[in-house]
């Protein structure tokens, strides 16, 4: 059979579109979902309170390594996940920019605390605050509170891995991000 | 030879001139120090401040008198309880009104939880910065606990709002008695552990001994206070100096040292962890009854002058200078931070040292750069 | 040293000070010509001996800048207050006392940030917190900004 009259051909049943590739892709999608969600390695950045309870949330109590984030990078070269805990003021905002570019793909961003999502306690009579990290660079999950329980990053954490685990590797290319 | 901001990377004396932070894992937040090095050892260090500078002070200028209290939580947001107190002792000394005796010693008991878990929290950054990391989670195992009892009477772990012109904002839990007695049994159990781990190890003495030293005249000099001050033999523990709210009827003991070096203050943030163990061992028992806030009006108005109380951080003397013209916000609020000032000694401390000298004297002056820039 | 005995010791040093008694500490106002000279001997003379400057700030009353120095001596237990009223707000200029308190470098590099304060023979006049390029000077009461957000 000629392939140009593949096309003429009328199949049995219903057509669906799958993303790009059908089931082995899938399949593969799902494997690399699994791998990045469960090992996201987060960057050492804090700059004021909110730091102090992203330290909680690593010691013995609250454990974030049982989700796979134990191995804090110092350097953003190695790191995939920036957790931003604390104020960004405007003289810190070029330097966080830096940092983010300097971090390989794909990347996450975690804005912690009510100061990254839109200033938080200083928004009214304060000339250096940022209002809202998101002016900066583009953020996944955003978590309130002042500072917000060690509990509540560990739920933005599972949060994000679950929005990891619904990516798709294989995109049409009007889709691409 | 510069790169593409102009700054100098080798200058013509053939020295390198390398930045350390602002993102950087041992600078306890985000300082920026640029080091002229000579090889490994320092030749001068220029610290850059300002990346967490938040405008406390033009902000508090727009707030009343109840709420400009809550952005010194943020300031040094490890003394959070005794920043507070600080703020509600100034207006309180404007209103010519005194706190309750229950409120008083509600508060010295807060302030000594806190005291205790701000050096547990710097022993166990101390450790991390030196490269051991298991006294990290030895610390945060008595923290969490501490904070847990904050939680249940405060409602907060970290930016607790309890103190308020007049006393606290709400009455003790009925568990808060039996509870810190519980914490402090713990604590006095597991706190030979800390000795063993760190202070007889022959690494952790190697790298402090002798290291950043700092001379009695130096420290008056360069204004700095608090253990970084007490270890070259300063007398300035300002609750014995200007006792505020019954600290003058509690024993205790000032720990001074001689040597001045990173030992030095890290023995006497030792001690002054045992000393906080005492003041609370001796007051928990003795809470008198009676209101814990004393009557004020909605409303606070200042008369017209000027207003400064000084207490005793867990760094430092921090001070609170009120401006007012009688209007029911401040004119202009000066927060004079213990940080600020010992983060000056730092240049004079590390030059000639080598880069891992450095880290061990930030680590021991126990800076908390949010409340350097305010 | 009580109040009085310091109050004789300082207008032995400038006849031209008055003091202010009504607040917790001994204030003392003079010109901002006349500082420096009154800060060494506050500093040098052992009867008096201010090793301690505690607090270093400016305070905008609108038609003129108050620089405000807290001194503590730490053998004599005695506190002082000097106050130092520098009448031109376009250009405020007043002596460095980093010499005499080196804890004076940084609180002054921080008044010249926030009030534009530039202080003489001082070792770094730079702002300290603030981009080097940052326009006006954020404390004054006649500070002017768009972005700031006011209720």
């Amino acid at each position: 059979m000629d392939v140009k009259d593949t096309n003429k051909l009328v199949f049995p049943g219903q057509v669906h579109e799958t993303s790009d590739g059908g089931i082995l892709v899938t399949k593969l999608d799902d494997v690399i979902n699994w791998a990045r969600a469960n090992s996201l390695w987060p960057l050492v950045f804090g700059t004021s309170c909110c730091a102090i309870e992203m330290m909680s949330a690593a010691d013995a109590r609250h454990d974030w390594s049982r989700f796979g984030f134990e191995v804090a990078r110092a350097t953003p070269r190695q790191a995939d996940l920036i957790i931003v805990a604390g104020t960004i003021v405007m003289k810190m905002a070029p330097v966080l920019k830096r940092l983010y570019d300097q971090m390989p793909d794909p990347k996450y961003v975690i804005a912690m605390g009510a100061c990254t999502i839109s200033g938080g306690p200083f928004f009214y009579n304060t000339y250096s605050v940022v209002k809202g990290v998101d002016h900066v660079i583009p953020v996944d999950v955003y978590i309130p509170g002042c500072p917000p329980r060690p509990e509540a990053l560990l739920h933005a954490l599972i949060t994000l891995q679950e929005k990891i685990k619904h990516e798709t590797y294989f995109k049409k290319k009007d889709d691409k991000k | 030879m510069s790169n593409l901001l102009g700054d100098p990377i080798v200058t013509e004396e053939g020295e390198f001139v390398i930045n350390v932070g602002p993102q950087h894992p041992s600078t306890h937040g985000v300082l920026h120090l640029k080091i002229w090095l000579d090889g490994e050892t320092i030749k001068k260090v220029q610290p850059h401040l300002g990346y967490i500078h938040r405008s406390i002070e033009k902000m508090s200028e727009s707030l009343s008198y109840r709420n400009f209290i809550f952005a010194t939580s943020r300031m040094d947001y490890l003394s959070a309880h005794i920043n507070n107190q600080a703020c509600a002792l100034a207006v309180e000394k404007g209103l010519q009104i005194e706190a309750t005796p229950r409120a008083q010693i509600i508060r010295i008991l807060m302030a000594e939880l806190t005291r205790l878990s701000s050096h547990q929290l710097w022993w166990g950054c101390t450790g991390l910065d030196l490269g051991a990391v298991t006294p990290f989670f030895y610390a945060f195992r008595e923290r969490e606990a501490i904070m847990d009892i904050m939680e249940e009477t405060c409602g907060a772990r970290l930016t607790q709002n309890y103190m308020v012109p007049g006393g606290v904002m709400y009455d003790i839990h009925p568990n808060f008695q039996h509870r810190v007695k519980d914490v402090m049994k713990q604590v006095k159990k597991y706190l030979h552990e800390y000795d063993e781990l760190l202070t007889g190890n022959v690494i952790f003495e190697n790298r402090t001994k002798g290291v950043g030293y700092l001379s009695k005249e130096d420290a008056i000099s360069y204004g700095c206070t608090g253990p970084t001050a007490r270890a070259s033999g300063v007398s300035c523990d300002i609750r014995k100096w200007n006792p505020y709210d019954g600290y003058e009827k509690v024993q205790f003991e000032e720990i001074l040292g001689t040597s001045g070096d990173c030992y030095g203050r890290y023995m006497v943030r030792m001690a002054e962890m045992k000393q906080s163990i005492h003041i609370i061992e001796q007051l928990i028992d003795n809470i008198p009854e009676g209101d814990f806030q004393a009557k004020t009006k909605n409303v606070l108005k200042l008369p017209k002058g000027e207003f400064y109380q000084r207490v005793e951080t867990a760094r430092g003397e921090l001070g609170v200078y009120i401006v007012s013209d009688g209007a029911a916000s401040p004119y202009r609020i000066k927060y004079r931070s213990p940080n600020f000032s010992n983060l000056s000694a730092l240049e004079h401390m590390a030059l000639g040292s080598k880069i891992g000298d450095l880290v061990a004297i930030m680590s021991t002056i126990d800076l908390v750069i949010p409340d350097v820039d305010r | 040293m009580n109040n009085d005995e310091l109050k004789e010791a300082i207008t032995a040093l400038l006849p031209t000070v008055t003091f202010d008694e009504t607040g917790e500490f001994l204030n003392a106002l003079i010109g901002s010509e006349d500082l420096l000279p009154l800060m060494k001997a506050l500093r040098s003379q052992t009867e008096l001996h201010f090793d301690y400057l505690f607090c270093l700030t400016c305070v905008d009353w609108k038609d003129h800048l108050m620089m405000v120095y807290h001194l503590l001596s730490k053998d004599h237990k005695h506190t002082v207050v000097v106050k130092a009223k520098i009448t031109d707000t376009k250009n405020p200029e007043i002596e460095a006392v980093t010499g005499i308190w080196k804890t004076a470098n940084f609180h002054e590099r921080e008044v010249y940030d926030l009030f534009g304060v530039k202080f003489k023979n001082h070792p770094d006049m730079r702002r300290i917190l603030l981009d080097e390029d940052w326009p006006g000077y954020p404390l004054r009461k006649n500070y002017v900004d768009e972005n700031m957000i006011s209720l």
